[in-house]
C-alpha cells in the first residue's frame, strides 16, 4: 500500500461552503482542533452561486415581520412536509446569524436608516432577504472565509502557527467515512494536487457537502455537486430523508446550449420581472393553486400595485413558491406556447428602467450580456426549469444536527427535513448559517462527552484505499464521462420535474444497469490532478444518490412540492404524515421505508388558520387541532419573541 | 451543426510540458471552457483544469487564452475567427501543478497576512448602522471573485519571483482599501500596513490589473491610487512624522478625524 498522510483532529468538516465554514467557526470557537476539507479551492464553493439573499425576519423593511410569519411561510412553501422543529429554529435564529456576519465584516445593502436592507422573494410574505445586489452568496462565503482567516491569525498570535487549531485542506475529497464499533472514527480521502491519500482520525465529522445536481443533465449546480455527503452518510449507516423532493428552479438559462441550466435569480421577479408565453400573456395568473389563492393577486393591476403598496394588495403570482412556477413554465412549453429555445420569456426590460436593472441585478446583466448576447435592459430573457436543490438529505436531530451514526453531523443542503417538499428562495443561505452553527456546536459537545476516541481500523483504511484505486486497475474499462452523461440523461428524462410510475420503474432499472457500468469505469493513468479518476469516484456517489431519488419518487404516490406525479396529481393528507427514509446495505442496496412525520406541537399549529391547515392535514389531525385550547401554545410562543 | 476548430493546450507539470494540438468540435454559443471539457471527455480524459460555477462567479477557471489572462467560462468562441487557433496556457505567474492548473497558494498566504476586519468595540450585533453610500465603495472591492488574474498579470511578480516575498499584489490592495473604507472597521492603519508590509510602493500604476479584472473593479483608480495618496499625505505630514518618530513605526497611534472617508 502507498504511504498515507495522517492527521488527527477533534472535528473534521467535510465541505467548505457556507454550512461547512460556519460549522468550522463554531467548532473552533468551542476550542476544538478543526479541519476543513474543501473539494475545490478555499472560497469557491457553490454557495457563491446564491444570488438573491438570506431570509431572516429582522423586520428592517416591514416591521410586521417576525419569526412566526417566517415560520408560517417556510411551512407553506414546504407544503407542511418540513420538520417543524427545524423550521422553528431556523425562523427564530436566522436574524442573529445574519447580524453576526456584520461583526465578521460583511457589507449588506442598507435601508435609508442604515440597517440591513431586505428584498421580496417568492413565498415570503414580507421583504425578508438580506442581500448584496445579486451576489449575496459571494458575500457570505467571503465573509466566512475571512472570519476563518481571522481566527487563524488569532492562533498565530498565540502559538506562532496559523494552522494550530484550524486548517483548510484545499482540493481534497473524502471518499469514505471510517466507522469503528458503530461510531465515527475518521475520514479517508485523496488530495487532488498530488493524488496521494490522506487519513483524518477524528471522532466527529460534520457533512456539509451540498447537493446532488450533477446527477441531472440540466442543472444550476457545479461539478462538485455529486451527492458525496449523501452517499458517505448512507455508506456509514446513516439515513436519508425524503430524497424524492428535488427543486427545479423555474428560471435557468435555456440558450445557448452550453449555459443551459445556469441560474437566473428569482430577484428578477422579486424586483418586478414577469413571465410571459409566446403569446405575450402573463400566464402565471392561470396557475395559482387553491392553497395559495388567498395570498396572490388575481389581476395584473393588483399584482403591479403590490410592489409599491404591499399592505393593500396581494403579490403577483410570478412570486409563488418555486415548484409552482416551475410546473407552470413546464406546462406552457408543453402546450406549445414556449419561447424559440424551449423556455418562456422573463421580462424586466419593459417594466423597470435600465438604471434600476443595472443597480439591482448587475450580475444578471453581465451573465446575459457575456454568455447569451442578450441585453436584459432591452429585451426579455428566455428561461426554463433547471435542477437546483435537493430538499431531501441526511436525517438529523434538529437541535444538534446529529445523524443516526454517533459522531456524524450534517448541515446545509446535505441535510434533510428543514425545507419539507420545497425550499423557499432565500431560506438556503439562512439555513446553512443556522444549522452550520448548530452542527459545529453539536460536534464539539459530542467530542466533549466522549470517554475515549474510537480508533480507526487499518482494515478499513486498506479497503478505502483499494476502492479508490480500483479504477486504475480496469484496463479497457468504460469512459467515465460517457457513463456520467448517461446517468444525467436518465435522471433528467425519467426522474425529472414531472414523473410517472412507468418512467420511474424504467429509471430504477436503468440505474441498476448503470451500476454495473459504474463498477467498470476506468481511470486514465497518473494520480496527480487527474479529473478522469476523480469522476470515476464521484460516479459511485451520484449513482447511489440517484437511485435513492428514483426509488423514493416511485414510492410516494402523490404530488407535493418538488415531487410531481402525473399519475397521482394533488396532495394527499395521508402522505403528508409519511417520511420516506432511505438506507443502504454495505453492498450498496438501497432500501426505502415509511416513517411517521413528527407531529407539530399545538402551539405552533395554532399559528395557522384552521381553514389553511385543513388544506394540508387529515380529518383526524383537524380534530386534534380543534380539541387543543386555541391560542394557548401560540401565546407562549408569541411571548418568547 | 458544429465546426471543427484547432486548439493548442499546454500539457505538462512543474518540470516539463508542451503545447498539444487538438482538433475539436465547437457549437454555437460555446465558451472556451466547454471546448476544454469536450477535449477532456473525448480525447484527453486526464486533462487537468480547474472550474466550478461556469458562470463567471467563482473565479476558478483562470487561464491565458492566446496570451490574455481570462476566465475560460466567460470567453466565448465567437470572439475568435473561424480559422483562428486558440491557445490555452496556464497562468504564468504561478507554478504549474498539472496542465492548466497552477499552484495559487501565494494568494492565500498573502491573504492570511492581511490583518482581518476589526469589529468596532461596544457595537452589538444587530446595531451596526451604515449608509448605502458609505458601503458602496467597499462593496465594489467585495465583488472580487478571487480569480487572481490581477495577481497573474501584475508585472511586479509576473516575471519577478524575487518580489513575491515583499509584494502582496492588487487582490490584496483592494482588500486593504475595502477595509480602509469600511465605515465601521476599527483598525486605523490600513494604508500604512499596505505600504510597510504589503509592498504597495512597488506598484507603479500601469493598470494592467484593472484591465484584466472580469468583475470590472477599478482596482487602480478606486483602490490603489487612493491608498497611495493617503499614504503620501501622512508620510509627509509633520504631525504624523512626529508620531512615527515617537512610535518608531509607520503605524499611526490614532485614526485622524478625516481618515476614513478621505
Amino acid at each position: 500500500m502507498t504511504d498515507i498522510e495522517r492527521h488527527s483532529y477533534d472535528v473534521v468538516v467535510v465541505g467548505a461552503g457556507g454550512a461547512g465554514l460556519r460549522a468550522a467557526i463554531e467548532a473552533r470557537l468551542a476550542g476544538k482542533r478543526t479541519a476543513i476539507i474543501c473539494k475545490s479551492l478555499f472560497g469557491k464553493a457553490h454557495t457563491v452561486m446564491a444570488e438573491g439573499g438570506a431570509a431572516a425576519a429582522m423586520g428592517n423593511v416591514n416591521p410586521n415581520d417576525n419569526w412566526q410569519v417566517h415560520f408560517r411561510d417556510t411551512m407553506r412553501g414546504g407544503k407542511f412536509m418540513n420538520h417543524w422543529r427545524m423550521a422553528e429554529l431556523h425562523a427564530k435564529e436566522a436574524p442573529e446569524r445574519i447580524w453576526e456576519l456584520e461583526t465578521y465584516g460583511a457589507l449588506f445593502d442598507r435601508t435609508p436608516d442604515g440597517k440591513i436592507s431586505q428584498r421580496n422573494f417568492g413565498g415570503h410574505e414580507y421583504p425578508r432577504l438580506a442581500h448584496v445586489g445579486d451576489r449575496t452568496g459571494l458575500e457570505l462565503i467571503r465573509t466566512l472565509q475571512q472570519k476563518i482567516v481571522s481566527l487563524q491569525q488569532d492562533d498565530f498570535a498565540e502559538t506562532g502557527d496559523y494552522e494550530a487549531k484550524i486548517k483548510v485542506f484545499a482540493e481534497c475529497t473524502v471518499t469514505e467515512l471510517l466507522v469503528t464499533d458503530g461510531r465515527i472514527a475518521g475520514a479517508f480521502g485523496y488530495q487532488r494536487e498530488s493524488g496521494e491519500f490522506v487519513l483524518f482520525e477524528a471522532p466527529a465529522v460534520v457533512l456539509a457537502t451540498g447537493g446532488i445536481g450533477k446527477s441531472f443533465k440540466v442543472t444550476s449546480n457545479s461539478w462538485e455537486y455529486t451527492g458525496d455527503g449523501h452517499a458517505l452518510a448512507l455508506r456509514a449507516g446513516a439515513k436519508l430523508l425524503n430524497m424524492e423532493f428535488v427543486q427545479f428552479h423555474p428560471t435557468g438559462m435555456v440558450w445557448p446550449p452550453s449555459v443551459k441550466g445556469i441560474l437566473v435569480t428569482e430577484s428578477v421577479r422579486g424586483d418586478g420581472g414577469v413571465l410571459r408565453n409566446s403569446e405575450g400573456k402573463r400566464f402565471m395568473f392561470d396557475y395559482v393553486p387553491d392553497v395559495f389563492r388567498k395570498q396572490y393577486a388575481e389581476t395584473e393591476d393588483e399584482g403591479d400595485r403590490w410592489y409599491t403598496d404591499p399592505d393593500n394588495n396581494r403579490r403577483p403570482p410570478e412570486l409563488l413558491p418555486r415548484d409552482e412556477v416551475a410546473r407552470a413554465i413546464n406546462a406552457e412549453v408543453k402546450a406549445g406556447r414556449g419561447s424559440p429555445h424551449g423556455g418562456v420569456f422573463l421580462d424586466i426590460a419593459s417594466r423597470r428602467s435600465a438604471d434600476y436593472i443595472h443597480k439591482r441585478l448587475p450580475s444578471m446583466y453581465h451573465q446575459f450580456k457575456e454568455l447569451a448576447d442578450v441585453d436584459i435592459t432591452k429585451e426579455p430573457m428566455e428561461v426554463g426549469p433547471t435542477c437546483h436543490y435537493v430538499m431531501g438529505g441526511v436525517e438529523v436531530d434538529p437541535d444538534t444536527a446529529a445523524a443516526a451514526v454517533p459522531g456524524l453531523f450534517a448541515a446545509g443542503e446535505v441535510s434533510g427535513g428543514m425545507h419539507g417538499s420545497n425550499r423557499l428562495g432565500g431560506n438556503s443561505l439562512s439555513d446553512l448559517l443556522v444549522f452550520g452553527k448548530r452542527a459545529g456546536e453539536g460536534a464539539a459537545s459530542y467530542v466533549d462527552g466522549l470517554a475515549e476516541r474510537p480508533a480507526v481500523a487499518q482494515a478499513d483504511v486498506d479497503a478505502a484505499s483499494e476502492e479508490a484505486l480500483a479504477p486504475f486497475a480496469r484496463e479497457g474499462g468504460e469512459n467515465p464521462y460517457e457513463v456520467h452523461s448517461e446517468l444525467q440523461q436518465t435522471l433528467n428524462d425519467l426522474v425529472g420535474i414531472i414523473r410517472r410510475e412507468e418512467e420511474l420503474t424504467t429509471a430504477v432499472k436503468r440505474i441498476a444497469e448503470l451500476r454495473a457500468r459504474v463498477d467498470a469505469v476506468a481511470a486514465p493513468p497518473g494520480r496527480k490532478y487527474n479529473p478522469g479518476w476523480h469522476l470515476c469516484l464521484d460516479l459511485r456517489n451520484m449513482l447511489l444518490v440517484g437511485e435513492c431519488v428514483a426509488r423514493a419518487a416511485l414510492e410516494r404516490q402523490e404530488s407535493r412540492g418538488g415531487h410531481t406525479r402525473d399519475d397521482y396529481p394533488g396532495m394527499n393528507p395521508e402522505w403528508r404524515k409519511v417520511n420516506l427514509v432511505c438506507s443502504s446495505s454495505p453492498a450498496g442496496d438501497v432500501d426505502v421505508v415509511r416513517q411517521p412525520m413528527p407531529v407539530m406541537p399545538m402551539g405552533l399549529q395554532h399559528l395557522f388558520d384552521r381553514a389553511e391547515l385543513a388544506k394540508y392535514v387529515t380529518e383526524e389531525e383537524l380534530t386534534a387541532y380543534d380539541a387543543a385550547p386555541s391560542g394557548d401554545g401560540a401565546a407562549d410562543e408569541e411571548e418568547e419573541n | 451543426m458544429g465546426t471543427q476548430r484547432h486548439f493548442r493546450i499546454w500539457r505538462g507539470d512543474d518540470e516539463t510540458g508542451d503545447l498539444v494540438d487538438f482538433d475539436v468540435e465547437v457549437n454555437e454559443g460555446e465558451v472556451v471552457l466547454d471546448i476544454v471539457h469536450r477535449v477532456q471527455a473525448t480525447q484527453a480524459p486526464d486533462l487537468a483544469v480547474r472550474w466550478n460555477c461556469k458562470a463567471g462567479k467563482c473565479g476558478s477557471c483562470s487561464a491565458e487564452i492566446n496570451g490574455m489572462p481570462k476566465l475560460m467560462c466567460m470567453t466565448r468562441m465567437s470572439t475568435f475567427g473561424r480559422d483562428e487557433t486558440v491557445t490555452v496556457t496556464p497562468l504564468r505567474t504561478f507554478p504549474v501543478i498539472r496542465d492548466l492548473v497552477t499552484d495559487v497558494s501565494f494568494n492565500y498566504r498573502k491573504a492570511r497576512e492581511m490583518p482581518a476586519f476589526a469589529p468596532p468595540e461596544g457595537v452589538a450585533p444587530g446595531e451596526y448602522r451604515m449608509q448605502q453610500v458609505d458601503v458602496e465603495r467597499s462593496q465594489e472591492f467585495r465583488k472580487c471573485i478571487e480569480c487572481f488574474l490581477c495577481q497573474n498579470t501584475c508585472h511586479v511578480v509576473r516575471d519577478h519571483e524575487e518580489n513575491k516575498q515583499a509584494f502582496s499584489g492588487p487582490r490584496l490592495f483592494i482588500r486593504a482599501a475595502e477595509l480602509d473604507m469600511h465605515p465601521l472597521d476599527a483598525k486605523d492603519d490600513r494604508k500604512e500596513v499596505a505600504q510597510a508590509e504589503q509592498g504597495l510602493g512597488y506598484c507603479n500604476i500601469t493598470k494592467c490589473c484593472t484591465e484584466v479584472c472580469p468583475e470590472g473593479i477599478h482596482i487602480t483608480d478606486n483602490a490603489i491610487i487612493p491608498m497611495k495618496e493617503r499614504v503620501v499625505d501622512r508620510r509627509y505630514d509633520p504631525i504624523f512624522w512626529l508620531g512615527r518618530k515617537i512610535f518608531r513605526r509607520p503605524g499611526m497611534p490614532e485614526k485622524p478625524a478625516d481618515g476614513r472617508r478621505g
